[in-house]
């Protein structure tokens, strides 16, 4: 699986306003090369929860996202508090935000559990202290619309 | 039903996208947690909502939503209006709450 495509986002964690940026570009690319509704829409809602995250949870990041004729991998990686219990994280409704978070209409803890369901694959790579690196992926659908 | 038939039963103001109000709209959905809409929303285009900032907007977008309504008058800044403008999408704003215009859209058979 060799990368036609490989883009790359810094995620600004001062800027809650700016969170989305990367999965709005990704989005408009994924449109234009020809990639269809639903793909589009399962890789905008994995990366915006987890530019979500990387703002709310960790102090932003990076977004690295790898398009090839078989799906679409993003890579968000950052050097946050990471997680202690994943098991526990991935659980709907769990969530350690605050309650400012909750007021701007995020930190119900359905991100890690919307991005499950809606990517192929998930890993959860995450050190306590040292940070967090969560990698999705999201296949095209068999029988053309690969997007190529 | 057409987006300015939505405003017009919502007696809504246009905030933003005027020239998109010919687009045709067919069920629409209610939410103030933007997480509700990326976990159970697939092709409402009408969002209503109490929530104002700028991820409500980029939701809309990234699910592909026409057109958000805000309730109780509240309205957005101009920085969001001009990202709405940016992604296309309309934006109007009605005085009532989100039950009656959910109740009222509803009833003229938006689902
Ligand atoms: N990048 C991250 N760094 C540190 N902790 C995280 C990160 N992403 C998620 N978490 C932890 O996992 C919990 C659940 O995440 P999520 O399901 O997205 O819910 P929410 O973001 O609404 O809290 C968070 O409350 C937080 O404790
Ligand atoms: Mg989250």
């Amino acid at each position: 699986m060799s990368a036609a495509i490989h883009l790359s986002y810094k995620v600004d964690g001062s800027d809650f306003t700016g969170a989305g940026t990367a999965s709005a570009a990704i989005k408009r690319i994924l449109r234009e090369i020809g990639v269809d509704m639903d793909t589009i829409r399962r890789c905008a809602i994995c990366m915006y929860e987890g530019e979500i995250n990387m703002v709310i949870h960790a102090n932003g990041g990076t977004a690295d996202v790898y398009i090839d004729t078989e799906g679409v991998k993003m890579v968000l990686k950052d050097n946050g508090p990471g997680i202690a219990d994943v098991e526990q994280a991935m659980q709907e409704g769990f969530s350690t935000a605050k309650e400012g978070v909750r007021d701007l209409g995020f930190g119900a803890g359905m991100g890690l559990p919307n991005m499950k369901k809606y990517s192929d694959e998930m890993l959860i790579d995450t050190e306590v202290g040292k940070g967090t690196k969560v990698t999705l992926i999201v296949r095209f659908p068999k029988g053309g619309g690969d997007g190529a | 039903m057409k987006i300015s038939e939505v405003a017009e039963i919502l007696n809504a103001e246009t905030l933003s996208g005027e020239e998109l109000m010919d687009r045709e709209v067919n069920s629409a959905c209610g939410a103030d947690l933007m997480s509700d809409v990326l976990a159970f929303v697939t092709d409402q285009p009408v969002l209503l909502t109490g929530l104002v900032n700028p991820q409500v907007i980029r939701t809309a977008f990234l699910m592909d939503i026409k057109c958000i309504t805000f309730v109780r008058g509240k309205k957005p800044d101009g920085e969001m209006t001009a990202l709405a403008k940016k992604n296309g999408v309309v934006l109007l704003s009605t005085q009532f709450t989100m039950y009656k215009a959910c109740g009222l859209l509803y009833s003229k058979g938006l689902e």
